[in-house]
């Protein structure tokens, strides 16, 4: 099956009179329909921009691009107006963490989801709000008719959220791009929004893109998982390699440092330092800094991304020296044996 | 004031009892702008904190969790309801003022940055407490530089920066060593790592682990997330709609949850095993609003096991398996067909 998006050695440069920022340095995956890419990574990473490079959402003046993004065939950095419009919205469209903000507070609900319809299909008024409340009911939201009419603060932070999943999915998009969309909701609606998502993703056959700075839940979502830092990726994998065999030792730092159940007691294992600061080209492994492993020549040249085995890419030079860490094989299965003690709902 | 709280009333005794605290928020609209509807953000909640234990108080949004952590403060006065702190009862003839309270018990907010006064520098920040209740500034000015030192920043380098020079998880080291400046006994770490990243937040758990252990300190860790409330407490409070669901030890908690709202919260984590994924939503819907809160159980409206009991009389927390329960199904004679 030929790729949906393939993004190619992406740089997204920020540029203001004060300073410059790098945030972005040679991004290159692609997703499929029907696959779930999750994009992992701390504040900072660079995850969010790429996310909104997909777009062109960063303000042109300021923004410089390199590379390639093509959604299916089309290069996306190189278009401009209405070509653009289209794509927004009618091939991608997003989900944002904060619902609250993405709606207009002053229409209701049904009239923005009608509004989009009608900008991007033609459709009548009265076809556009039939639309519009398949959609909610895609959506899983109880009574839509009545829903249809609710003002954006009439709803809940949960049911918010699925009007916004209903709103992106308006115009039968290809491919989805989610920005944290379940950071800011309570855990008991947090897992129900990723259901959601999970199911919505089979039905229409999409292309997800997922970005998170949460292992759980990138895991709970993705088929494969990239990790990013310093703007780039650093690994990329599918998700049980990802959990199973991480490769690259930031990778393994997050896992060692994410908190979970049967660590009681247990000393944390933290990365030591802080990310870099992104006003230069990353001349080196930008991890190496905080690295445990760190050599030579690490400090010497950027490491390329290579494939560790099938599928599954490291940019890391010392990967191949290094036995996959008994520590952490020894926390994820821990984990393993604590979910499956749950008590099962219902 | 230089002086370390003494211990008073022994080890058995509770460090801070409150008792049927009460905490209502009018919203006002009604004619004249009178207070119509209220948020019952706490209502009639009982807990004891016994000295050098983490208790861990979890629960969703408008749950009333940081309602708690402030009338603890006594950030907020509560409608009703008495508290007492190693044996002295707080604000009352004969007792201890709001002030003595302040001093030994202190609070680590949520966002770092807005929690810190931006004109201040570090070392100024760090000593204002300690002036303020009488140390000389050159004594005070010494024992910030000590603290910084010990959550982890060399004071050479931090002590004359100001709040926006440092990153995310220095600003908040920076809080909590403001949180011992006065040599308090108990501290209220309010969703105190929750805007860090998680390699940050691990830094940041260690070092509470070593500050508790070497001041001998007692945390109210107050978080949303289960794990990492799991990682440091000794006993946890569940809390829904301003009141305590379930409270016990945190083997009895995270082993054997017996109120539905906690079963749903711990089934609602996501999974680290991609084999073990999540099928279904352990519960449906949002928080109800805390304004008009269901009759009888407040859970209720969510729980899959509801019955006619629920909506008609409140469940009290009862001893039920190593912890203590509000749930009918938990009560002898309650009604509820599941009851035992």
């Amino acid at each position: 099956m030929s790729d949906l998006l393939s993004v190619q050695d992406l740089h997204v440069t920020f540029v203001t009179p004060d300073r410059t920022v790098h945030a972005v340095n040679g991004v290159s995956f692609s997703v499929k329909r029907g696959e779930t890419l999750g994009i992992l990574g701390e504040s900072g990473s660079g995850k969010s921009v790429t996310l909104r490079s997909i777009l062109k959402l960063h303000p042109e003046h300021r923004t410089r691009w390199s590379g390639s993004i093509k959604l299916e065939g089309d290069e996306v950095l190189s278009m401009t107006g209405g070509a653009l419009a289209d794509l927004r919205g009618n091939r991608v469209s997003m989900i944002f963490q904060e619902p609250a903000t993405a709606f207009d507070p002053v229409f209701t609900i049904g009239h923005q989801i009608a509004e989009t319809i009608k900008r991007h299909t033609g459709k009548s008024e009265s076809d556009a709000w039939k639309r519009a409340k398949e959609l909610l009911e895609l959506a899983r939201i109880p009574s839509p008719a009545q829903r249809l009419k609710a003002y954006p603060h009439e709803m809940s932070g949960g049911m918010r959220q699925r009007a916004m999943i209903a709103l992106a999915l308006s115009c039968n998009p290809s491919l989805l791009l989610a920005d944290e969309p379940t950071t800011a909701l309570d855990a008991t609606v947090q897992i129900q929004v990723l259901l959601l998502i999970r199911e919505l993703q089979r039905e229409l056959d999409l292309g997800v893109i997922f970005v998170t700075h949460d292992i759980g839940v990138a895991v709970e979502v993705s088929d494969r998982i990239g990790v990013m830092y310093a703007g780039k990726l650093v690994e990329l994998g599918g998700v049980e390699q990802m959990v199973d065999a991480p490769r690259h030792p930031y990778t393994r730092g997050l896992l060692a440092s994410t908190v979970h159940g049967g660590m009681r007691g247990q000393r944390l294992e933290a990365i030591p330092g802080a990310p870099p600061d992104l006003a230069e080209v990353p001349a080196a492994c930008s991890f190496a800094p905080r690295c445990k492993y760190a050599e030579a020549q690490c400090l010497a040249a950027p490491p390329p991304l290579t494939a560790a085995t099938e599928g599954h890419l490291v940019r890391c030079v010392g990967r191949i020296d290094r036995a996959i860490s008994g520590h952490l094989a020894g926390n994820a299965r821990t984990h393993i044996v604590d979910r499956t003690g749950h008590i099962p709902p219902g | 004031m230089d002086t370390v709280m003494k211990d008073r009333g022994g080890p058995a005794q509770p460090l801070l009892l409150a008792r049927d605290l009460r905490k209502h928020f009018p919203i006002p609209g009604g004619l004249l702008g009178r207070a119509t509807r209220v948020v019952r953000a706490v209502d009639d909640l009982s807990l004891s904190v016994e000295k050098g234990e983490t208790l861990g108080v979890v629960g969703e949004s408008g749950c009333g969790k940081s309602t708690v952590a402030r009338l603890l403060m006594r950030l907020l006065k509560p409608d009703r309801g008495t508290m007492v702190l190693d044996g002295d009862p707080v604000d009352e003839p004969h007792g201890i003022t709001v002030n003595e309270l302040r001093r030994q018990v202190q609070m680590v907010f949520q966002d770092s940055y807005a929690s810190l006064n931006p004109r201040l520098t570090i070392v100024e920040t760090l000593a204002f407490a300690p002036k303020a209740h009488g140390l000389p500034a050159a004594e005070a000015r010494a024992r910030s530089r000590d603290l910084l030192a010990k959550v982890g920043l060399d004071p050479n380098s931090f002590a004359d920066r100001y709040p926006h020079e440092l990153s995310g998880g220095q600003r908040q080291r920076v809080n909590i060593a403001r949180a011992l400046a006065l040599r308090p006994r108990l501290v209220i770490l309010d969703e105190a790592v929750s805007a860090l990243d998680k390699s940050v937040e691990a830094q940041v758990l260690n070092m509470l682990v070593d500050l508790k252990n070497e001041f001998g300190l007692t945390y109210v860790f107050i978080s949303h997330d289960l794990n990492v409330v799991q990682y440091l407490s000794d006993r946890v409070m569940v809390m829904y709609l301003g009141k305590i669901v379930e409270i016990g030890s945190v083997d009895a908690i995270y082993g054997d949850p017996q109120h539905p709202y906690t079963q749903a919260l711990l089934s609602a984590r996501p999974s680290m095993d991609p084999r073990k994924r999540t099928r279904e939503a352990p519960i449906q819907g949002d928080p109800p609003n805390p304004i008009d809160p269901p009759s009888g159980c407040r859970f209720r409206t969510r729980c899959p096991f509801a019955e006619d009991v629920c909506a008609k009389a409140e469940p009290l927390l009862n001893a039920s398996g190593a912890q203590e329960v509000a749930c009918h199904m938990r009560i002898r004679g309650s009604g509820h067909t599941k009851a035992p």
